[in-house]
């Protein structure tokens, strides 16, 4: 068995407040494979793209990584000094933002935003980053002309697919997708996905793929892991979670995306509304709105279990 | 392009919206404004000069529309009317010995306090905690709330009279004949030192602080962030991500100060006896010299929306979203 | 906990804050002295002394060039600069909202004709316009005000109408047109509500402007020469030769009570820059909690542990 290439273990991050440190992801572990596609899914506010920020140490103030550790590549993400963090970045792991427009440097050029990234982490010359930048963007399926187009000119879809050509520049070996489609369209959404498996099978690099749209994410990753309130509730294989979830909050997300295919489904969603990380409900988060919540849920914190080869759950009541 | 008209568009409005305002002053005195005038003046003109002040004020018989057209005319030809103070010397000849020194003065001041206090902002947001972000703002803003002129007061008072590093007034020596030489460069610009120092010592602060403010909001978005994760050296993510977004509104905020900041420097001249458009304005006030004060009113109108144009491009430049006008 | 307007959000801020604590005591003191200074002090027109006197144990502040006692101009001088300081920026407000409201809120080309208003009189330069304007009305308080109005009232109308632009954009607002209430309902009902911390500041920053502008335009020798405000004491300093004489003592201090009550009105705005600007402060406690285990703020995130 291979060692795997990131490697997550009780991470836990807090926001500093006046009123005191807010957990945002609480204890975390996770581990993915070279090449292989992990889709992280959860509510808005569940602390997802909070960890994605954190394996790259970007998160502004005021945040904290307040515990655990992350191993990348055998180095320890968390004690490496500025300048390694910089060497790292980008090189080794990059990311695609969720709002493009919003990432992109309104008044520079396009071509001199991947161009700078070209420069920072090695001595290429002007000559061979430029055509290396237009190389990217033909990756994408974006005009070379381009490069001299500024952010405002392009559309939403031709920034997100900039996105990815600029985050695949220095040809890392894990690209972090932080909610890469949600400002799109869904046929131009199916496009980019596809695009960045295609991209993803020829380069062989790993994909953090963060996301709520639980089937989007199912029908794209390899492996699936469910977020809620801070914490990871489940993971397992894609095609079996969408089989046989184990965790009531699972569940109760798949029933609410219908296949497009079958019969007519009743469609449930579940009742109430996610916790604020303020206060979180004792033992099990997820007990308030649970229908299958006894005592024990309520007083006791359920660790995530392995339930089946490659799927762990955290419920006291599953098996 | 359709950005740079449009902006002109609008200055050659609120030109007229100056002029239009010239002319409807002096027929807003109760009464007859030529026989207010009349009696306000008299004894003090001769016939001749009476005469030349009417016409100024095309205050002939003929209807209201016709003396506003005969005005606009005068204007749009140069034909300021003619001083009281100064009689007969025109006032166009009068503002004219003084308005550059004004623009000299009032240019240059504006120049160097916003570049140093857009720097010092900068420099304040990106290192929170330094000196730079704590005491000195407050003290600059501290000291930007004493008037201008008060400033130059002290300042005159200290460096000129007290310690005498400083002339105590005027553009350069007494005895010194304009020329394009170095020493009389030199001797301008130690005579220009003081006013322009106090001039920029009190407008420090507010760039500071308008350039601090913006910055600290664009170093939270997430372009920059972006920049950062892409791991370049911080050098960049200063200058080329934030710095460069966060100058369009202090740029932005340098046109809408002009008007105000050449206010201050007319105050600051009088202080300084410089002679510029303050000290013809203050003699006008004095003597009552409607001419002469609406003349550079005028003209200091007319040059602060040059500068606010000159503002406009520069903005144009920085700002490449403004740079289509009609993608 | 956090209330975002409202008295009792202001006054909590004025008391965490220190830069707002203390320009509320700054203002607190120069009202004080503004209601109750004139009784202490004497008739400051009244020829006390030899002109030009400095700073002694009869006359704290020393005498003016023409012999009148330079502390009781400065008390006397308090009460008229501040009320018309205040006055004036309370009324430039009003109009500013007034007309920035309606250009935000109606739109089209009552807003196009507003606006167009507001940015002219913002670019015309406010010091010439307000001499020229002075110069042909009766000098006196009314004058002054007058010409302070005229001259700036286009800063406050063009934030208040970029204000109420965003705010007409708002969920509630579409809700209570869809209910059928009327303009002025919403517009006082729904919007002006949400502007109380933002109208406050404007006056504080208004009355800022106020004051300086009067000075500046009194210095002229455009107010009443006669009377006795900040502004002419600083005429007439400047009239009987003060800095040739070396005579600091009659200008020094009048330009230093105009910087503290400017300087203390300003702190005490930049208050509710906090409110109005939650960025400015988010960074504050997380410092304190790097700080008491020892780090120092980085730039990537820290990785601050405890072990307990």
């Amino acid at each position: 068995m291979t060692e795997p290439l990131l490697s997550i273990r009780d991470l836990c991050v807090d926001y500093v407040t006046d009123r005191g440190p807010v957990r945002a992801v609480d204890r975390v572990s996770l581990e993915v494979d070279r090449g292989e596609i992990l889709g992280i899914a959860g509510e808005s506010g569940s602390g997802k793209s909070t960890l994605a920020q954190a394996l790259l140490r970007i998160l502004p103030a005021p945040a904290v990584i307040s515990g655990g550790e992350v191993h990348f590549e055998g180095r320890d993400l968390l004690s490496l000094t500025e300048n390694e963090l910089r060497a790292l970045r980008w090189k080794r792991i990059s990311m695609v933002f969720q709002s493009a427009m919003d990432a992109l440097n309104p008044v520079t050029t396009v071509g001199e935003q991947i161009i700078d990234t070209l420069h920072a982490h090695s001595t290429i010359t002007a000559g061979a980053a430029r055509a290396r930048a237009g190389d990217l963007l033909e990756m994408v399926g974006i005009n070379r002309g381009s490069l001299d187009a500024y952010a405002h000119q392009l559309s939403g879809g031709m920034r997100q697919r900039l996105g990815i050509a600029i985050a695949l520049a220095l040809e890392p070996s894990l690209v972090i997708l932080d909610e890469p489609t949600t400002a799109l369209d869904v046929i131009v959404e199916r496009e980019i996905l596809e695009h960045i498996r295609a991209l993803q099978r020829q380069l062989g690099f790993a994909v953090l793929f963060i996301t709520h749209d639980l089937s989007r994410m199912l029908q794209f990753s390899d492996r699936v892991a469910i977020f809620y309130a801070a914490r990871l509730v489940e993971v397992a294989p894609a095609a079996e979670l969408r089989r046989a979830a184990r965790h009531p909050y699972t569940q109760g997300l798949l029933r609410a995306f219908p296949s497009v295919h079958g019969g007519a489904v009743e469609l449930t969603s579940i009742p109430g509304a996610p916790p604020s990380l303020e206060n979180p409900p004792t033992g099990c988060r997820f007990h308030p709105r649970c229908e299958r919540a006894v005592d024990l849920c309520r007083e006791c914190s359920p660790e995530l279990r392995q339930l089946a080869p490659g799927h762990s759950a955290a419920c006291h009541l599953a098996e | 392009m359709r950005f740079l008209l449009r902006r002109l568009g609008f200055y050659l409005l609120s030109a007229w919206v100056a002029l239009t305002i010239n002319f409807l002053l002096p027929r807003l005195m109760p009464g007859d404004p030529a026989t207010a005038l009349f009696a306000r003046f008299r004894g003090r003109l001769g016939p001749e000069a009476m005469q030349a002040l009417r016409e100024t004020f095309g205050l002939t018989e003929a209807p209201l529309l016709s003396q506003y057209v005969t005005y606009l005319g005068h204007v749009l030809r140069g034909d300021l009317g003619i001083s009281v103070a100064y009689f007969p010397s025109p006032v166009s000849a009068v503002i004219g010995t003084g308005l550059v020194w004004t623009v000299f003065l009032a240019g240059s001041a504006v120049a160097i306090s916003f570049a140093i206090g857009t720097l010092l902002g900068l420099a304040a947001a990106w290192w929170r905690r330094g000196w730079m972000d704590t005491w000195l703002p407050s003290t600059l803003v501290f000291i930007g709330a004493f008037p201008y002129f008060w400033l130059a007061m002290v300042a005159l008072y200290v460096f000129g009279f007290g310690l005498g590093w400083f002339p105590l007034g005027h553009a350069y020596a007494d005895d010194l004949t304009p020329s394009f030489s170095a020493t009389f460069f030199a001797d301008v610009a130690r005579h220009a030192a003081l006013p322009v120092a106090t001039m920029v010592l009190a407008t420090l602060g507010g760039w500071l602080l308008s350039m601090r403010n913006t910055m600290i909001t664009v170093l939270g978005s997430d372009y920059v962030n972006l920049a950062r994760a892409k791991g370049l050296a911080p050098s960049r993510v200063a200058l080329r991500y934030a710095a460069r977004n966060a100058l369009l509104p202090s740029v932005t905020g340098l046109g809408m100060a002009l008007g105000f900041v050449l206010g201050g420097s007319l105050l600051t001249e009088i202080v300084f006896s410089y002679p510029g458009q303050g000290y013809l304005l203050v003699q006008a006030v004095r003597n009552q010299d409607y001419p002469l004060m609406q003349g550079i009113f005028l003209v200091i109108t007319l040059a602060v929306l040059g500068a606010n144009w000159l503002v406009d491009l520069a903005y144009l430049w920085l700002d490449p979203r403004i740079r289509e006008s009609a993608s | 906990m956090a209330q975002t307007s409202g008295v009792s959000a202001w006054w909590g801020a004025i008391r965490r804050d220190r830069k707002a604590t203390s320009g509320a005591v700054l203002l607190a003191l120069f009202a004080l002295i503004g209601i109750a200074g004139p009784w202490l002090v004497g008739d400051p027109q009244a020829l006390v002394g030899i002109p030009l006197q400095p700073p002694s144990l009869q006359h704290w502040l020393g005498t003016t060039g023409q012999g009148q006692d330079v502390l009781a101009q400065l008390v006397v001088g308090t009460r008229v600069s501040l009320a018309i300081g205040f006055a004036v920026g309370l009324v430039v407000v009003l109009v500013g909202a007034f007309v920035g409201i309606t250009a935000g809120y109606f739109g089209g080309r009552v807003d196009g004709l507003l606006s167009l208003l507001f940015n002219v009189f913002l670019v015309i330069p406010g010091l010439p316009l307000a001499i020229v304007i002075a110069a042909y009305l009766p000098s006196g308080p009314l004058t002054l005000g007058l010409v302070l109005i005229v001259t700036g009232w286009a800063w406050n109308a063009r934030v208040l109408r970029a204000q109420t632009l965003s705010q007409r954009q708002r969920d509630f607002v579409a809700a209570a047109i869809v209910t059928g209430e009327s303009d002025f309902r919403i517009i006082t009902r729904e919007i002006l509500p949400t502007m109380t911390s933002l109208l406050v500041a404007q006056v504080i920053g208004s009355t800022v402007y106020a004051i300086g502008a009067q000075v500046g335009l009194e210095f002229l020798g455009l107010g009443d020469v006669s009377a006795v405000t900040w502004g002419t004491n600083l005429y007439w300093a400047q009239n009987d030769s003060a800095l040739l004489t070396g005579a600091w003592w009659t200008f020094a201090p009048t330009g230093l009570c105009v910087a503290l009550v400017g300087f203390g009105l300003t702190m005490l705005n930049s208050g509710f820059d906090e409110i109005t600007n939650p960025r400015l402060q988010l960074e504050r406690a997380w410092r304190a909690h790097l700080f008491a285990r020892g780090h120092k703020a980085t730039r990537s995130t820290p990785v601050v542990v405890d072990h307990d």
